[in-house]
């Protein structure tokens, strides 16, 4: 059984002093699949790749990477795993293919120089192959880091917010690889901060709360679980109340409101509730609308609802 | 060829490509002591009882030694710089020696120091230095040079990791230059009172300088000094032995941890 999966962990601790960043996670991600763990910022993801990738040493808890046992055989989880660090992990000091020439001689891949040309032209470097890493944009940079996971094939690629502080283009490029490898049959770890990427990318979802994993399925599952943000616009301040409740009629979701927009907007799980009849109540209870919308909440109201309030935990997490 | 020789390699060159890129620090640390000779041989030598171009002869060992005590400041420049970059993250999660990046650093910068030593010896030649020894001597004086230089590294290495920053790596491994001032590198320590003496005797560098001016038969050994003076050849051995069984370890594991 544990050998279909690619990362097992259990109740791995970590604590920086008094923090404790890692409380008891629990991972299990079987092989071939993209696992996204998904949390706001603190929430532990970048301690758990650490962790992870033997980069620090747990304080408590077991992990078994590749089938490898994460404190016990180190160098075999090495051999197995590529990573991507959340902060550039290239040596800014030499050129782009001094870079991956230098990691392929290190992880022994067959002609070496071939290969990082190869990597350098699949994450279109070769251009700026000769150029210091130091110099490279923020998106360069990210794709050498990745390129330089890719050496030899890793059975498991953990990716720590692989495209935060990115531009679109950079963005969908990373994407792009890491649904290359996947369809390759390779296990991905990403953390990141955003719900559409783990959406986009992820067979299954972690949220990470506080250290430990608060909920976790399939995108599908998460959504139905988590439902949608239904907001309103209205033209004055004044007709906010009104919108509030006739909002809190469908929703039953506590409002949220944005004085600055005139916005009214709360979450609903409700899958009968569409935009036409949002629009039709609203108008029908004479609230002046201006503008008006049914999209997947943001991370704070997924957060709010699966984490926060200690009913709702119980109830969505049974 | 084993796995360790193999990466320690690796790293050898990448640390000979870092430095071709960005040869400043090597540069300057070597061109220095020659600045030094100049300044020191005819400003302070004219004011010395020694004539000047004896002096001159003293200075060059001296010169040679403080050098290869710069080992401490390089070597905590370049594992500091390491250490506070992304770059160690990824050799830590690589499955490779866990020995050879401070190795290969360490190698790297003997290798560059070496060859950086002849400047200073051609401009030695100019302002009337010679090797007065055999010619055997002459080639364990930069054998013992080498080794000195390779022990201050493992010092500097490990100060290097476990500092806070580059910036107070920079801070304390530039405030390194006043351990040759207090060594008999620059002079001769005789006149210097009681326990000033006893202190710079005990330096390691002293013992160095001595051993490398008498391999040079450049100066004699002074007498009545302390034991690693008295004994520079065997003093010197053993301060780099006691230096590089307590540093390098000590480093290398450092690195190894990572302080995780
Ligand atoms: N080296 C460290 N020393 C002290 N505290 C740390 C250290 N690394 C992380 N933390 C703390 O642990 C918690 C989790 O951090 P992190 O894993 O970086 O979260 P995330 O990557 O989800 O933003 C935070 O409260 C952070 O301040
Ligand atoms: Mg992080």
């Amino acid at each position: 059984m544990t050998s279909t999966y690619a990362v097992l962990s259990e109740g791995l601790e970590k604590r920086f002093g008094e923090v404790h960043a890692l409380r008891g996670l629990d991972l299990a991600i079987a092989e071939g699949t993209v696992c996204g763990l998904l949390g706001p910022n603190g929430a532990g993801k970048t301690t758990a790749v650490r962790v992870l990738t033997t980069l620090l040493r747990p304080d408590a808890g077991s992990a078994r990477i590749a089938g490898h046992d994460l404190v016990r055989e180190p160098d075999a989880v090495r051999r197995a795993i590529g990573v991507t660090g959340q902060f550039a992990s290239v040596d800014g000091d030499l050129t782009g293919r001094e870079n991956l020439r230098l990691f392929a001689k290190l992880r022994r891949a067959p002609k070496a120089h071939a290969r990082a040309d190869d990597l350098l032209d699949r994450f279109e470097l070769t251009e700026a192959a000769g150029r210091l890493a130091s110099t490279y944009s923020g998106g360069m940079r990210r794709r050498l880091d990745l390129a330089a996971s890719l050496i030899t094939r890793p059975a498991v690629l953990f990716l720590d917010e692989p495209t935060t502080g990115l531009d679109p283009a950079s963005r969908n490029q990373i994407w792009q690889a890491v649904r290359d490898l996947a369809a390759d049959g390779t296990t991905v770890l990403l953390t990141t901060q955003y719900l559409e990427e783990a959406d986009q990318l992820a067979d299954d979802i972690a949220l990470l709360d506080e250290g430990r994993v608060a909920h976790s399925g399939s995108p599908a599952t998460l959504k139905a679980l988590i439902g949608s943000y239904a907001e309103v616009v209205v033209a004055h301040a004044d007709a906010m109340p009104q919108a509030a409740v006739v909002l809190d009629q469908l929703t039953g979701g506590e409002p949220h409101f944005d004085h600055e927009r005139h916005a009214v907007g709360s979450v609903t799980t409700d899958p009968t509730l569409t935009l036409p009849r949002l629009v039709r109540e609203l108008d029908a209870a004479g609230v002046p609308l201006l503008d008006a919308s049914l999209r997947p909440p943001s991370l704070d109201d997924v957060f709010l609802r699966l984490t926060d309030s200690p009913t709702d935990r119980k109830d969505l997490v049974a | 060829m084993s796995a360790l020789a193999y990466d320690t390699t690796a790293m050898l060159g990448r640390q000979l490509q870092r430095v071709r890129h960005n040869p400043g620090l090597l540069i300057l640390t070597q061109t220095m002591p020659i600045t030094m000779l100049l300044f020191f041989g005819y400003v302070f030598g004219s004011a010395l009882a020694m004539p000047g171009a004896e002096y001159r002869s003293f200075l060059v060992p001296g010169l040679l030694v403080a050098t290869a005590a710069n080992g401490i400041m390089t070597g905590m420049f370049e594992a500091a710089r390491d250490s506070h970059r992304g770059v160690m993250d990824r050799f830590r999660t690589l499955p490779m020696s866990r020995a050879a990046v401070p190795l290969g650093q360490a190698a790297s910068d003997l290798v560059l120091t070496t060859a950086g030593m002849v400047p200073l010896l051609l401009v030695g030649l100019a302002v009337g230095w010679r090797i007065e020894g055999t010619a055997a001597e002459a080639v364990a004086a930069v054998a013992l040079l080498m080794l000195f230089r390779f022990a201050m590294t493992w010092i500097g290495i490990l100060l290097g990791l476990a500092s806070q920053s580059e910036e107070a790596a920079g801070q304390l491994g530039g405030a390194t230059f006043i351990l040759p001032l207090l060594s008999n590198a620059y002079i001769p320590t005789d006149n210097l009172p009681g326990w000033l003496r006893t202190a710079a005797e005990w330096n390691p560098i002293s013992a160095v300088t001595t051993a490398v001016r008498d391999l040079f038969g450049n100066a004699p050994v002074p007498e009545g000094a302390a034991w690693p003076v008295a004994h520079p050849v065997a003093g010197s051995l053993a301060w780099c032995a006691v230096l590089i069984a307590v540093f390098l370890p000590l480093a290398v594991r450092r690195y190894a941890t990572g302080g995780r």
